[in-house]
């Protein structure tokens, strides 16, 4: 039986949608848990069937028939096209330059797309120790497009990180062409008010806002003096159809929706 | 030579006070059942290693096994934190562990050093970011051929390594399938190798489909057969991650009062690992097992 759909999208299926409408038919994709992994899912069964996703733990060109609880999850790999050690997924996949569009999100974000998920104040001394980088460094240097897929408010988006583990488009104070990194950097923030760009001195400008949102609200989620551009855009927005399919195929349980 | 032994007798004559140790496994192949025994024997001041700390090293900690740890990324992957681990790494805390952080590939290059003999391994990454910048074992190094400035990492040499797998001989050739995580580099890395089957089959089965040996017997030192060793994590073909537990586990492990409880009922309170099966909820295990997915043979014939 059909579930009753409400008129408007929640913040999370706005942003699964928006994530996916960023990823293109045959990408290569290092694919994260969670909204990722469900934006990577939706633009396969919609506009990008030949997606080729790739999992730090060793899944690669995975096509998951249940949703993975982690990014190990044993679904990753029945029907995998190969599994290989994940010194090989950091060398041969990443490092070697194979990987088009990256997933992250963190504790904060700056910015100049600076990600932090290493600790809330001092770093000898901290307020709250979160998990760390994992391979979020690398895929913020390797990657050659970075998606950041983060909620905004003031505690998250903030003036400066506090630690920066994964790096954006400038990191204390120099550029990614000074530093020598070979990835694009961070392309879009997708949040949940709206989507960010950046412009060409690496900084983040408000691109598109949601229906119904206003551009004053998105500025007081935001710990830093936000630029707008010129030409404020609509964020597309799931239609019905996008949202039976997110609702009753490809998250039924509701895991990340 | 049959190295076969009791996890009981693998771990008392490898792992002493101080030693440096990896149980391996990404959210695959997590040898609980070692970490167990480790903290029953009362062992104290290891420098715990792995790319991903999870459950079995935060009970190494609040067990107070754990003087160091050394890692790239801590958690209870998709559902929350290790409290121990944060409980001993905040300003507030009063008994402080060392950390040493890495990114994932940070540590696994280390470890890549440490299975190639290498003095270090180069990487291109951590420009301009906070993590080398804390950890003064990341340095700078430059091409000799090109120019170019790299990361580079020390080699790491674990006292003993303990890997789990599908299934070995009494010889210790360990044969894994599925996700295969660092295991290779962390047992050819390590000075010592435990290799835990989930199953101990014939030398003969091992030679028919030598693809799949993951690690050699000549690194091996003890082979444990030890069925389930993994629970709460999952062994490909044998048994799905308990989920439920992972996800029960971020409000038993929140509090001191009820994570020292769990210590006490499910290892303390036990012998060993039959011990512990035999204290899982009934139904369980047959709940978790794997649904058969066999994939057709290889010809290997010339």
């Amino acid at each position: 039986m059909a579930t009753e759909l409400p008129a408007t999208p929640t913040a999370s299926e706005r942003m699964a949608y928006r994530a996916a409408q960023e990823l293109r038919d045959a990408d290569v994709v290092f694919v994260g848990i969670g909204l990722p992994n469900l934006a990577c899912n939706l633009a396969r069964e919609t506009h990008a069937p030949g997606l080729f996703m790739i999992y730090e733990s060793g899944a690669v060109g995975a096509i998951p028939e249940r949703l993975p609880v982690s990014i190990g999850d044993p679904s990753l790999v029945t029907d995998s096209l190969a599994v290989v050690g994940q010194a090989d997924i950091f060398q041969c996949m990443l490092q070697r330059g194979l990987i088009e569009v990256g997933f992250l999100g963190g504790a904060q974000v700056d910015r100049w797309g600076n990600i932090n998920t290493t600790v809330i104040g001092d770093y000898a001394n901290p307020k709250v120790r979160l998990p760390g980088s994992g391979g979020a460094c690398e895929i913020a240097v390797h990657a050659r497009r970075l998606l950041i897929v983060m909620r905004m408010s003031k505690r998250t988006f903030v003036e400066t990180c506090d630690f920066v583990t994964s790096p954006g488009h400038r990191v204390h104070g120099k550029s990614r062409a000074e530093l020598g990194m070979p990835g694009g950097g961070p392309t879009r923030i997708i949040t949940d008010l709206g989507v960010l760009d950046f412009d060409a001195t690496g900084e983040a400008v408000l691109a598109e806002v949601y229906a119904g949102v206003t551009v004053d609200q998105v500025r007081a989620a935001c710990g830093w003096p936000l630029r707008v551009a010129d030409s404020l855009r609509m964020a597309t927005e799931p239609d019905t159809a996008v949202l039976r399919l997110l609702r009753e195929k490809l998250d039924p349980k509701r895991l990340y929706l | 030579m049959n190295k076969l032994c009791s996890m009981k007798e693998a771990i008392a004559e490898s792992v002493k006070d101080g030693s440096s140790l990896v149980i391996d496994g990404f959210t695959h192949l997590i040898c609980f059942a070692a970490g167990h025994e480790i903290i029953r024997q009362g062992r104290r001041g290891l420098t715990a290693i792995r790319l991903t700390p999870d459950l079995v090293y935060d009970q190494l900690i609040e067990a107070g096994a754990v003087r160091k740890l050394v890692f790239s990324w801590a958690g209870n992957p998709g559902v929350g934190s290790l409290h121990a681990l944060r409980r001993r790494s905040e300003a507030s805390s009063p008994e402080r562990l060392e950390l040493e952080e890495y990114s994932h590939f940070g540590l696994l290059s280390r470890l890549l050093a440490g299975s190639a003999g290498l003095p270090f391994w180069p990487l291109n990454n951590y420009a301009g970011g906070d993590i080398a910048r804390v950890n003064p074992s990341i340095k700078a190094v430059t091409c000799p051929f090109t120019g170019q400035e790299l990361a580079a990492v020390p080699a790491l040499r674990p006292d003993v390594a303990i890997i789990h797998c599908q299934r070995a001989d009494t010889e210790g050739n360990a044969q894994v399938w599925g996700l295969l995580g660092s295991q290779k580099e962390v047992a050819f890395a390590a000075k010592k190798v435990i290799v835990v089957a989930e199953e101990i089959v014939s030398t003969e089965l091992i030679r028919k489909d030598p693809n799949r040996t993951l690690v050699p017997g000549i690194i091996v030192s003890h082979v444990v057969h030890e069925p389930w060793g993994c629970h709460p994590s999952f062994v490909q073909g044998f048994h799905d991650r308990d989920n439920d537990f992972y996800v029960k586990w971020e409000d038993i492990s929140r509090q001191p009062e009820t994570y020292r409880a769990w210590l006490e009922e499910f290892v303390y309170g036990v012998k060993d690992r039959q011990g512990y099966l035999a204290r899982l909820e009934t139904g369980l295990l047959d709940k978790l097992r794997a649904k058969a997915r066999v994939c057709e043979g290889v010809d290997y014939g010339y």
